[in-house]
């Protein structure tokens, strides 16, 4: 049996569709030159010394004591942000879907979820700094502690598990939510309490979902970069002794070496995610709730549930309220009246705000909607066509994902500093304002890749394949219909796209030239001068920004977006 | 429509799959040859899995021949897109363009082709004249109910004027009873535009309602094709007999010959059938007896004892055990007359002339 004949006639036909097979040549060199090629290159600087092969560089760096302290520091405070997020957010989730709660409540939880999204990456250390520091707002003046260190393990693990539990709440949220009430109900039913129910139903149904928030939680806080610059004081991870090792030793090759073992960590971790967890998951809950659940109404149950989580919401929204309030204050620490806008005019006048704001601004807008698209193009390819190259095309997009800003930092700088491979050929890139976009870019793929294939999957195959039926070809196809019909995810895609971008750190302040004054890069650098406030007031005209776009979303999806009546339909 | 109508022709056509559990791969269609005549109503029918959809799916470009080569008249199609044929079908789910009204959905076809905007409106109106959906034009296709939903689907395959209509059981997302509205209306108006159709469809009464012939398919490959009437009447095995409409088997050693009638021993009893060519004294043989080909009597017949009697409106559902073979009946328009109660002995009898030897 020979499937030869098929895969020459499929191959024929595909041919026949020139934009298609450029898209798909474009795809690749893209995918290959801006994701793999530089994973790459850090593999080969790290194994390839002046004399051939040699393992003499990672047993340069593993003996370097402090480096080997930030793997088990990284690991450390990764694994109790993992557990710490996954119960709170199961806390979150459980509350949501189980109890009766006040629309307050409610309202409350919305908030929580938005705020991470909305806002920088590391917002939430500077209110830690400026609430619980030494001269913390409640720890001096409300407590009277005056030696207080937030700085450090507890720091970092404390502001990376208000940061990241809201994706493990959302996670949690979806898999509550797919539990059919009957197989409670039957268990009560029998007897059970609710306790019981819970330990023995719930909570088993739910486990390798809550495995799966654990380790996304971990790879996350594993890669982050922002929180432990600031807050970590001398306690250094992985991202920041990579950084370190680059911008103040200006060891290349040892940085490069360090990075890969950061990205064999996260790989690893997402290799387990990915293929053992997710697939779990799904086939332990999959289907929909054959109907509604009855919340649980009994107030010995419900008041302390929803007491812990509108407290810990209401702390949340403190740390997020912090900022703009700090920016109000002339000095943070000793003058908290009259509040003033001084730092705003400062941010203008005298730290280039306007220059920072337009840079960050152009590149995100620039980079949103190439991301968007591709993102678009490629769950399209995945979910609805068939080709060789599909696989590779998938496999590297998800990589992206589990490749940490500062790897792919350290990856473009050995990859393009010098040209490909060295050469000097395409050297023309590095260090101008196209590989911040690339690096927009890649950063935001993986994200609007995956909603974009979950927004496809649910479109029926064959409307599509009726289309091509009635005589339309691929980029006709994909114009008329595809993008119409998720007209919403690529809305979406193209905010989110855009928040990440100007939200971005990790991978941007390694290859940013003096050139491009960025807001991230300067936050973090008045963060570590000490200079709060003016973080501040560059934090929330941030937040402003990245607010006003998902309102902007909103409305246009409100407006332009596909109608509901369609959505019910499908 | 003034085009010339096009058959089509299946040489050797075979396609594989991989299982995605052993990783082996199959023959989902083996060795299919098909001769469509020009203007002809052809359904694929069989169970799932039978390779008919894979077929259809060939002939529309979707899935690529791994052997043998499809023609649209005399053109080999096989490297041709399906956008580049010229066929158009009519989908399972309707896929319509959830994003367009009826107007717009039904002029896709016509707009990617270039036609001039005024000739697209006749046209379109035309169309959805003759599918009865006039003054619906501006609908979104959700406010459309699922009978409505189908004839858009067929006006927008229709209007591009195909060389051929490609049918994926296009009914069987309706209930009972528009479903067999709906095929008379499409056989009403697949004669009116005289177009070649090929309809796939795991429900026999379709396939006998609409054909000018029906192949059946099974395990990929083609189990029998021809009139509705030759398939019901002489299916060439058991699986086509029991597919098509109900079957009885009853299996007996030939006995010799009689008055024009093969003698069969069916259950220790001689039993005249019609016979076929080339049957031999000695033999056994399976002899296909339809439910409403036999009746009950006190005497006169295959003894046999009722052990189901049920009234079902419009006849009576009767389960009879002869010797140790069940035998099924339905006794037509069964008011005032004699019904035989469970438990009952009596007799099975039948004209030698409705059974047909396999």
């Amino acid at each position: 049996m020979a499937r030869s004949q098929s895969a020459a006639l499929d191959r024929k036909k595909l041919m026949a569709d020139p934009v298609m097979v450029g898209t798909i040549v474009v795809l690749i060199a893209f995918l290959t030159l801006f994701i793999l090629y530089p994973l790459a290159i850090l593999l080969v600087d790290s194994v390839y010394g002046d004399d051939g092969l040699t393992m003499d560089i990672f047993k340069r760096v593993m003996a370097m004591a402090n480096f080997r302290k930030a793997i088990t520091n990284t690991l450390k405070v990764g694994f109790l942000v993992g557990v710490l997020s996954a119960a709170v957010g199961l806390l979150f989730a459980y509350v949501e879907v189980y109890v009766k709660v006040g629309r307050g409540v409610g309202g409350l939880f919305k908030v929580v979820s938005m705020l991470p999204v909305v806002s920088p990456p590391f917002v939430l250390s500077l209110s830690m700094i400026m609430l619980f520091g030494k001269a913390g707002l409640i720890t001096r003046f409300l407590l009277h502690i005056y030696d207080n260190s937030v700085y450090g393990f507890w720091g970092i693990v404390i502001v990376q598990t208000l940061t990241f539990f809201p994706v493990c709440y959302m996670m949690l949220k979806g898999l509550l939510k797919n539990i059919d009430p009957s197989l409670e109900e039957a268990a009560r039913d029998m007897g059970a309490g609710r306790m019981k129910v819970f330990t023995s139903v719930t909570l088993p149904l739910l486990l390798p979902g809550l495995g799966n928030a654990f380790l996304v939680t971990f790879i996350e806080s594993i890669a982050d970069f922002a929180n432990p610059m600031i807050i970590g004081g001398s306690y250094d991870t992985l991202a920041t002794t990579i950084y370190l090792q680059i911008t103040g030793a200006y060891d290349k090759q040892g940085a490069a070496a360090m990075a890969v073992v950061l990205l064999t960590i996260t790989l690893l971790m997402f290799a387990v995610q990915k293929y053992y967890l997710e697939a779990k998951t799904a086939a332990t809950l999959t289907g929909k709730a054959s109907r509604g659940r009855m919340l649980i109404s009994d107030k010995s149950v419900t008041r302390p549930l929803t007491a812990l989580c509108g407290l810990a919401a209401a702390f949340v929204i403190m740390m997020y309220l912090c900022v703009p309030i700090g920016a109000l204050f002339p000095t943070w620490g000793y003058k908290f009246t009259p509040l003033t806008f001084k730092w705003f005019g400062q941010v203008f006048t005298r730290y280039k705000g306007f220059k920072a704001f337009t840079d960050s601004f152009v590149l995100s807008l620039i980079s949103a909607p190439i991301t968007a698209l591709l993102s678009m193009i490629i769950s399209y390819l995945v979910v609805k066509r068939k080709f060789k190259a599909k696989g590779f095309i998938e496999a590297v997009s998800m990589l992206a994902m589990a490749v940490p800003g500062t790897v792919l930092g350290v990856g473009y700088i050995r990859g393009f500093s010098g040209g490909i491979f060295h050469t000097g050929l395409l050297q023309g890139i590095y260090g101008s304002a196209a590989i911040l976009v690339i690096v927009f870019v890649v950063r935001s793929l993986p994200t609007g890749t995956r909603s974009g294939i979950s927004a496809l999957r649910q479109i029926d195959k064959s409307i599509e394949e009726s289309a091509y039926d009635m005589g339309a070809d691929s980029f006709k196809v994909f114009m008329t219909v595809t993008l119409p019909l998720i007209k919403d995810s690529f809305l979406s895609g193209l905010v989110t796209a855009f928040v990440r971008s100007i939200t971005a750190i990790s991978a941007i302040i390694l290859l940013v030239t003096p050139q491009f004054l960025l807001i991230t890069v300067q936050i973090n650098e008045f963060a570590e001068k000490g200079s709060y406030s003016i973080a501040c007031a560059f934090a929330t005209i941030l937040i402003l920004i990245t607010y006003g776009a998902v309102l902007l979303m909103n409305l246009f999806i409100r407006f332009f977006g596909t109608s509901r009546k369609i959505k019910e339909e499908m | 429509m003034s085009k010339i109508k096009k058959g089509v022709r299946l040489d050797h056509i075979s396609k594989i799959y991989q299982d995605p559990k052993t990783g082996k791969d199959f023959y989902a269609v083996k060795d299919v040859s098909l001769d469509i005549e020009p203007g002809s109503f052809v359904t694929l029918l069989g169970p799932s899995g039978c390779g008919k959809t894979t077929t259809l799916r060939m002939i529309a470009g979707f899935e690529s021949p791994d052997e043998g080569e499809i023609y649209l008249g005399d053109q080999p199609i096989n490297a041709l897109t399906p956008n580049k044929r010229d066929t158009a079908m009519v989908f399972q789910s309707y896929a319509l363009l959830p994003h367009y009204n009826v107007f717009d959905n039904v002029a896709y076809g016509l707009k990617l082709r270039k036609v001039p905007k005024e000739e697209i409106r006749q046209r379109v109106m035309h169309i959805l004249d003759l599918v009865e959906l006039t003054g619906m034009e501006g609908r979104m296709t959700n406010q459309l109910s699922g009978g409505q939903q189908q004839r858009v689907a067929l006006a927008r395959a229709l209007v591009i004027e195909p060389s051929v209509l490609l049918f994926d059981e296009p009914l069987s997302n309706l209930d009972a009873k528009l479903r067999v509205s709906m095929r008379t209306e499409i056989r009403r108006i697949q004669q009116e535009v005289g177009i070649t159709a090929i309809y796939v469809t795991h429900d026999q009464s379709e396939a006998m309602a609409l054909s000018d012939s029906i192949i059946i398919m099974n395990g990929g490959v083609i189990a029998q094709m021809g009139s509705p009437q030759e398939i019901y009447y002489h299916p060439d095995s058991e699986f086509v007999a029991d597919f098509i409409g109900e079957a009885n088997f009853l299996r007996g050693t030939m006995t010799g010959m009689e008055g024009g009638h093969a003698i069969l021993e069916i259950e220790g009893n001689r039993t005249p059938v019609h016979p076929k060519e080339g049957m031999q004294t000695g033999q056994t043989y399976t002899a296909v007896l339809r439910p409403e080909s036999a009746a009950l009597a006190e005497t006169g017949g295959l003894p046999c004892k009722v052990v189901l009697s049920c009234f079902m409106g419009s006849y009576q559902n009767y389960h009879v055990m002869v010797g140790s073979t069940l035998v099924k009946l339905t006794d037509y328009n069964p008011k005032n007359k004699r019904v035989y109660k469970v438990g009952e002995t009596c007799s099975l009898v039948f004209d030698p002339a409705f059974v047909h030897i396999l």
